[in-house]
């Protein structure tokens, strides 16, 4: 005996909201999984009036653009929602942030006024700590990947292997020195400007690729950063805000 | 691009933290963020202001431990202390302890990533036996001796509690102490106790013998052990003054004074059971002859309907959670869960919080009460429980459930809507004929039978799981022989042949079921005496680690571990496991009190034999099993009184 759907009235979004958040310290080595999980708990905990799917299963209504790979830190991940009531964006912010778990920041909050949100996350800015490495070969290795036109890595997957192109994604690559970490070991700060294609390029791929075409070696896992999504300046080379569009309307 | 926000929030832990050393190791091992912390209501407090610094310690994986009712309240009720620090630690996976090894860093605490061995205290709550080597490993990570007789001033004392601690002489090499029953006023007494003899500067051994006088801590090193010529214990008797005969298990009463845990630790990894869980009563009179968590629990003791709104109430805000489970041994068994049902669906089922009842009492009632807990959710699965096959085995067990019973109330259940039926059965009891086994396979058929006449479909589904028996201390089947594993795996084949035979029904039920091989090593853990210690080390030292995960399990290892470690003492696995032991025999865990009169267990065993059942004394007079007069204690229950204007 089939049972009908529930009766229960489903409120509509009144208000969609663009979120960006940071994803610090230890909680970097958390999956996209449990990032949601943690945010559904902190909409929960901090009272955000969200719209729900309908249905016997209702889900708030969430969507989320590129996240960036278990394991690595970032300054720039992007989730839109949709509330049932209107909420002051900066309100909303201190109340969410303060209700995540401490590594997990929402960092800022617009209300959604344009279309094609996700088109604009074109590239991303990727800061790569390298440590206990020298300075002059990690740099002969990202010159050497420079000059190449194709550089294909291979990449483990669920169902075995794929070959993946690296070159014609890297925007601009640099390897300044760092300031040697807690245990005196030298660093080198990779920084990368990446466009966001599918299938997307991480940091671990382009890794892989220097040690390919320029020998890298790491002997201490890299702390690897996203600084910034957004729209790709062409000319300049730099990565944009995403929220410029809402915010100036 | 915006800047992001400066944060006031300390990132980095205290000094004496392991974390640095540890984070260059975490891209490395699978499941990284398990070992990280960080969770909302996880409590951080400055180490050095602190009088009592405990450690405990799930032994088992994070997302099978984070959950743990057990560990939650006991966090929660030390850190309340002003001057007491509690952090939890956890077993970690292979990959994680090998990288450990090599690059020296200690078993840590995940809330300050401390050191274990800078503790005072490191309580082990075990569920299940076959914990123990996970806490092995954790001892030896961090650099605590083994053996309890090699520890110093400067190590934590180790106390093992829970379920699977109530027999602690398998242990009783590797831990200071153990912890009979409830945990809460357990922990404080303790901490009280240490508080007091690290401001005296008292030694080890003087705390460990103020811990055992109190006659509620065994401290098995002031126990002396004779054995007969044949291998049976002749004698356990204390070796120092002041130390009592027996040791008497905790019994924590009014629940609602103790309402924990208030704002239990949200999890960022995924873990095993993700909700706000809510104990609603303590203990079980039920009387199931297998069951020994109904028989070191008792009596019951009930929360009232205020207590269980409140803390559902202020869980659900400190931990977000989207589900509520209704904690017991059995929860339909509580006096007023109609009422609790009802008020709570009233609350929650229009804010998409849903509500869980883990009961899989076999009746009509226990179906209703599923209904008004899903009132507007899902209706995937109902389980109910009848353990025994046959009408025979149901009796000897003390499980009162007819296939009359089980075919009504799956009858109700599917024509509520539910779509699956799980049937949960032990193999393997005591006096059990392959007959017996085989009932399994038409009774699930019947289920289905009655299920597409009730639901008008033929798409309904049940699902047979099999758990294997293994006799546990102090319960009437502490004297049974454990069937061999052969003769489980063969009455297994026989069911899943007898059930696959029948092709009308055969897609139709589902088949679960582990081989006996496991249920031989837990019963040899469960029922050893401090002879076993050898065996656990021996395995452990083998690579026995979490062996309650079948693919991490290895039979053999345990049989050579088990051979070369008795080798001399003139007993083996088959005595400790298979044999059935006699009245007169002195059991490894008689000088431990339950409060259970072995007099009755061994009616209540001859009884089985006998196909007698025992009632409920809920219900029923009393059946003298002699916990409330031995333990001073007595049945609480509803109704909630409310209080006068």
């Amino acid at each position: 005996m089939s049972r009908p759907q529930p009766d229960r009235e489903v409120a509509v979004a009144v208000q969609k909201l663009r979120l960006c958040y940071a994803k610090r310290g230890r909680l970097r080595f958390a999956s996209h999984r449990d990032f949601q999980r943690a945010l559904e708990r902190a909409l929960r905990r901090a009272n955000v009036p969200m719209a729900f799917s309908a249905g016997f299963n209702p889900h708030p209504k969430i969507s989320y653009a590129n996240a960036a790979p278990t394991g690595t830190a970032s300054e720039a991940e992007y989730f839109e929602i949709g509330v049932v009531e209107k909420v002051d964006p900066d309100q909303l912010r201190e109340v969410l942030d303060h209700a995540m778990p401490d590594g997990f920041h929402i960092v800022d909050v617009v209300e959604a006024s344009t279309p094609d949100f996700v088109a604009r996350l074109e590239a991303s800015l990727w800061r790569i700590r390298l440590v206990d490495v020298d300075g002059e070969a990690v740099r002969a290795a990202v010159a050497a990947f420079l000059a190449e036109e194709r550089v294909e890595v291979d990449r483990a997957t669920k169902d075995g292997h794929r070959t993946l192109e690296t070159r014609h994604v890297v925007v601009s690559l640099d390897a300044p020195d760092g300031a040697p970490d807690d245990r005196g070991r030298p660093c080198v700060i990779l920084t990368a400007v990446v466009r966001n294609e599918t299938p997307s390029v991480r940091p671990d791929d382009l890794l892989n690729a220097l040690r390919l075409v320029g020998g890298l070696a790491l002997v201490v896992p890299p702390e690897v950063t996203r600084l910034a999504q957004g729209p790709l300046d062409p000319q300049a080379g730099t990565v944009g805000d995403p929220f410029a569009p809402d915010r100036a309307r | 691009m915006s800047a992001p926000t400066t944060d006031s929030r300390p990132m980095t832990p205290n000094t004496g933290s392991v974390f640095s050393r540890l984070e260059e190791l975490l891209p490395l091992v699978s499941k990284p963020v398990q070992y990280v912390g960080g969770e909302v209501n996880a409590v951080v407090k400055d180490w050095d202001a602190m009088n009592v610094r405990w450690a405990l310690m799930y032994p088992d994986a994070y997302e099978v431990g984070a959950p743990n009712q057990g560990v939650a309240i006991l966090y929660e009720v030390l850190n309340e202390q002003a001057d007491v620090l509690c952090e939890r630690t956890y077993a970690v996976w292979p990959d994680l302890e090998a990288l450990m090894r090599e690059h020296g860093v200690p078993q840590f605490s995940i809330e300050n990533h401390r050191p274990i061995g800078e503790f005072d205290l490191m309580g082990v709550s075990f569920s299940t036996e076959l914990g123990y080597t996970n806490m092995l490993t954790a001892l030896d990570l961090a650099g605590i001796p083994l053996h309890a007789v090699d520890r110093t001033d400067a190590h934590p004392i180790v106390i093992a509690g829970g379920h699977a601690a109530f027999n602690p002489e398998p242990l009783s090499m590797f831990v200071d102490a153990a912890v009979l029953g409830d945990g809460e006023e357990a922990v404080l007494n303790i901490t009280a106790i240490v508080r007091q003899a690290k401001a005296e500067g008292a030694s080890r051994d003087e705390i460990l013998l103020r811990l055992a006088r109190t006659g509620s801590i065994y401290v098995p090193k002031f126990y002396d052990v004779d054995y007969l010529d044949d291998g049976r214990i002749r004698r356990v008797a204390p070796n120092r003054e002041d130390v009592p005969w027996r040791v008497a298990k905790h019994t924590l009463m009014d629940l609602d004074n103790w309402p924990y845990p208030k704002a239990p630790p949200v999890p960022v990894a995924e873990t095993v059971h993700e909700r706000m869980s809510v104990e609603i009563f303590r203990g079980c009179t039920r009387g199931c002859r297998f069951c020994q968590a109904g028989m070191i629990t008792r009596p019951v003791r009930e929360r009232s309907i205020d207590g269980i709104r409140a803390i559902v109430k202020g869980g659900l805000e400190a931990t977000g959670y989207e589900e509520v489970g209704l904690l017991s041994l059995s929860s339909a068994d509580h006096s007023e869960i109609a009422e609790i049902a009802k008020s709570l669906a009233d609350e929650y089922s229009e804010s998409q919080t849903s509500l869980s009842l883990p009961s899989t009492r076999v009746d009509a009632f226990n179906v209703d009460l599923a209904n008004e807990l899903t009132r507007n959710g899902r209706r995937s699965g109902l389980t109910f429980a009848p353990e025994g096959g046959s009408e025979r085995m149901r009796k000897v067990i003390n499980k009162m459930v007819t296939e009359e019973d089980l075919i009504r109330t799956v009858t109700t259940a599917y024509a509520n809507g539910w779509r699956q039926v799980k049937l949960y059965f032990m193999c393997g009891l005591p006096t059990e004929e392959d007959e017996d086994v085989l009932q399994i396979a038409r009774m699930a058929k019947e289920v289905i039978k009655a299920g597409r006449i009730a639901s008008g479909k033929r798409d309904i589904r049940c699902t047979v799981s099999i758990g294997g028996f293994v006799p546990k201390p102090h319960t009437p089947f502490q004297w049974a022989g454990q069937a061999p594993h052969e003769v489980t795996d063969a009455r297994l084949h026989l069911l899943k042949e007898a059930i696959r035979s029948d092709r009308d029904y055969a897609k139709a039920i589902g088949f679960r079921y582990h081989d006996g091989k496991p249920g031989i090593v837990e019963g040899l853990l469960s029922r050893g005496d401090r002879r076993i210690g050898a065996v656990i080390e021996q395995a452990w030292r083998d690579g026995a680690r979490f062996d309650g995960w079948s693919e991490h399990f290895r039979y053999d290892r345990w049989m050579k571990a088990a051979e070369a470690a008795l080798a001399g003492t003139g007993v083996d696995v088959d005595w400790y496991t298979t044999r059935e032991r006699t009245q007169a025999e002195v059991l490894p865990w008689d000088h431990l009190d339950s409060g259970l009169d072995k007099e009755w267990l061994w009616e209540d065993w001859q009884a089985a034999l006998d196909a007698d059942s025992v009632e409920d004394c809920r219900w029923s007079p009393c059946s003298d099993c002699g916990v409330c007069d031995q333990m001073g204690t007595f049945i609480q229950m509803g109704p909630t009184r409310t209080e006068e204007a």
